[in-house]
C-alpha cells in the first residue's frame, strides 16, 4: 500500500474549482486527544480570520442511528462494517464537507478515510479494495498525524471512556480479556496509521507530550498551510 | 478476503438478473421448489433485506436523502451483510443458496444513476462468483405492462426520480427501466449470463432453467429438510390469477 491516489473520483458533477476552502484532517488513534487540539485549532483558526466548520467522519444524518445499533448487535461483519462506514463517510463528505469548501470554510475533521482504511485492514480487508472504495474522497490540504504509543495510550483511555467492545477489537478474538484485546488491537491500529502516515506525507506530531506542546506543534504547520495559499477572498 | 471468482465452496450459488417485471423472482421460487424437492437444501436471499440495514434504508427512502453515492454504498452495505451472514455460512456447508438479484443489479441501476463503472465494480469485489448467473431477457414494452398493469404506486427511487428524468412517475420508471436495460445488455458478455428469452411461457423458462442447473449439480450435497418449502407470494399471486 502506497500513497493513496487518485481522489475524488466518482462524485457526481464536482469541479475541484469550486472548492475554495481548505480541508484540514487530524487523524490518530482512540484517547491521543484529536477532541482537545481540535478546539484549539478551531480557536485559533478563528482568531485568525478564518470560518471554521469542525465535524467528526462519523454520526452522518443518513446512518447514524442505524450504525449504532448494528455495532450493539455485535454481529456485524468486517466487510458490511466498513461499507456502513464508507456509506456515514460519504454522507458526511457530500453533505457537509463539500458544501462548506464550496462556501470557503475551513473544515476541520476529526478523522478521515485513513482511520476508516486502517480499522478495515487490521480485520483481514482486502487493501486495494479499500483504496478503491476510499478514492472518491478529497484529498486533503492538511493531514495531522497525533502520534502515540500503546504506553501512552493506555492511561488516558482508563481515565476517559474506558476499554470499548469495538476499539478493542473484540469482535478479532485477539486476547483472553478486554484489556489483551485493546492492547493488541491498538498496536496493529497504530502500526498501520503509522504507515499510512508516512507514506501519505502527513504532518506528525508526537502526542505524548502535554497540550499545550502538542498544539505548538500543530501551529507550525498550520502557519506554513496558510502561508503556502492565502485562502482566496 | 477473498475476492470475487477466489471463493471456493462445496455449495452452488444461482443467481437471477433482469429488469423489473422480467418474471425471473416467479422463476426463482419455482426452482427452489424443485431443488427442495429433489432433496437439496436451497435458501433464498433477497435483494437488499438485510435486517440490519433496513431501517436505514427505509428512512433514507422515505426522506429522499440519498445522493447516487451513498444510495450505492448503502445497498452494498446491506448486500455485504447478507454475503457474510446468508451466502457464504450455507455455500460453507454445501447449501445451495438462490439470489434474487445479485451484484449484477447494483451495476445496472447504479451506473444509471452515474456511479463510475470501475468504481462500482470495485466496491463489489468481495462478492461470490456465482455458479450461473441467469439473465431475463424481456423488451422494455412487456416488462412495463406487467408492472404498471397490475400494479398500485410506485415509489420515488424504485421509479428513478432521483435522475429528474420526468416529472411524471410512471414516464420515470419507463425511461429509468429503459437505461438499466441498456445496462444489463452490457454484462451478457462481461459476466456470461445464460439468457433465457423471458417472453416465453413460464413453465417452457423454467424447463430450460433446471437443464442448465442440472448441469451443475453433480456431486452437489443433498440434505434432509424437514419443513416444507412454502410458495412466495409472487407464485402464489400468479397462481391465484389462473
Amino acid at each position: 500500500m502506497g500513497e493513496l491516489k487518485p481522489y475524488s473520483q466518482g462524485i457526481l458533477r464536482l469541479d475541484l474549482n469550486e472548492l475554495t476552502g481548505k480541508l484540514i484532517v487530524l487523524e490518530g488513534t482512540d484517547g491521543v486527544g484529536r477532541s482537545t487540539q481540535i478546539s484549539l485549532i478551531r480557536l485559533w483558526l478563528e482568531s485568525n480570520g478564518m470560518a471554521v466548520l469542525d465535524t467528526a467522519m462519523t454520526d452522518s444524518q443518513l446512518t447514524g442511528a442505524g450504525l449504532k445499533e448494528a455495532k450493539e448487535g455485535h454481529t456485524l461483519g468486517p466487510a458490511t462494517m466498513t461499507l456502513f462506514y464508507a456509506t456515514d463517510f460519504v454522507d458526511r463528505l457530500e453533505n457537509v464537507v463539500i458544501p462548506a469548501l464550496k462556501a470557503g470554510f475551513v473544515v476541520l475533521t476529526d478523522r478521515y478515510i485513513y482511520s476508516l482504511i486502517a480499522r478495515a485492514a487490521v480485520r483481514g480487508m482486502d487493501t486495494e479494495w479499500l483504496e478503491g472504495i476510499f478514492s472518491i474522497a478529497l484529498k486533503p490540504d492538511l493531514s495531522i498525524y497525533l502520534k502515540t504509543d500503546l504506553e501512552t495510550l493506555i492511561p488516558r483511555v482508563l481515565h476517559s471512556t474506558g476499554f470499548d467492545y469495538w476499539e478493542s477489537g473484540m469482535d478479532l478474538h485477539l486476547g483472553d480479556s478486554l484489556f489483551d484485546s485493546f492492547c493488541e488491537y491498538q498496536k496493529r491500529l497504530i502500526d498501520r496509521l503509522d504507515t499510512i502516515a508516512a507514506q501519505n506525507k502527513f504532518a506528525i506530531v508526537d502526542a505524548s507530550k502535554g497540550i499545550e506542546e502538542v498544539f505548538e506543534d500543530i501551529k507550525v504547520h498550520l502557519k506554513k498551510l496558510l502561508e503556502e495559499k492565502p485562502t482566496s477572498s | 478476503m477473498k475476492t470475487y471468482g477466489e471463493h471456493r465452496y462445496p455449495g452452488r450459488l444461482f443467481v437471477v438478473e433482469g429488469i423489473d417485471g422480467s418474471g425471473k423472482s416467479t422463476q426463482l421460487s419455482l426452482l427452489q421448489q424443485w431443488l427442495m424437492q429433489s432433496g437439496y437444501s436451497a435458501l433464498m436471499s433477497n435483494w437488499n433485506s438485510s435486517p440490519l440495514v433496513k431501517a436505514t434504508t427505509k428512512a433514507a427512502k422515505e426522506k429522499q436523502m440519498f445522493t447516487p453515492t451513498t444510495f450505492s454504498l448503502l445497498h452494498a452495505t446491506d448486500f455485504a451483510d447478507r454475503v457474510e451472514r446468508e451466502i457464504i455460512p450455507p455455500l460453507q456447508a454445501g447449501s445451495i443458496v438462490l439470489c434474487d438479484r445479485y451484484i449484477y443489479t447494483a451495476f445496472a441501476r447504479d451506473a444509471a444513476r452515474g456511479c463510475d463503472p470501475v468504481w462500482l465494480r470495485n466496491l463489489y469485489k468481495f462478492a461470490v462468483k456465482p455458479t450461473v448467473a441467469f439473465y431475463f431477457k424481456v423488451p422494455l414494452e412487456i416488462a412495463v405492462q406487467r408492472i404498471l398493469g397490475g400494479r398500485g404506486q410506485l415509489k420515488f427511487y424504485e421509479a428513478g426520480m432521483d435522475l429528474g428524468l420526468s416529472q411524471d412517475i410512471r414516464e420515470s420508471f419507463i425511461r429509468f427501466q429503459e437505461i438499466i436495460l441498456k445496462e444489463y445488455e452490457k454484462m451478457i458478455s462481461e459476466f456470461d449470463f445464460v439468457v433465457i428469452d423471458a417472453t416465453q411461457p413460464i413453465h417452457k423458462q423454467q424447463a430450460i432453467v433446471r437443464a442448465e442447473i442440472q448441469k451443475r449439480l453433480e456431486h452437489a450435497k443433498k440434505a434432509k429438510v424437514r419443513r416444507w418449502v412454502n410458495l412466495s407470494p409472487t407464485v402464489k399471486g400468479f397462481f391465484d390469477s389462473i
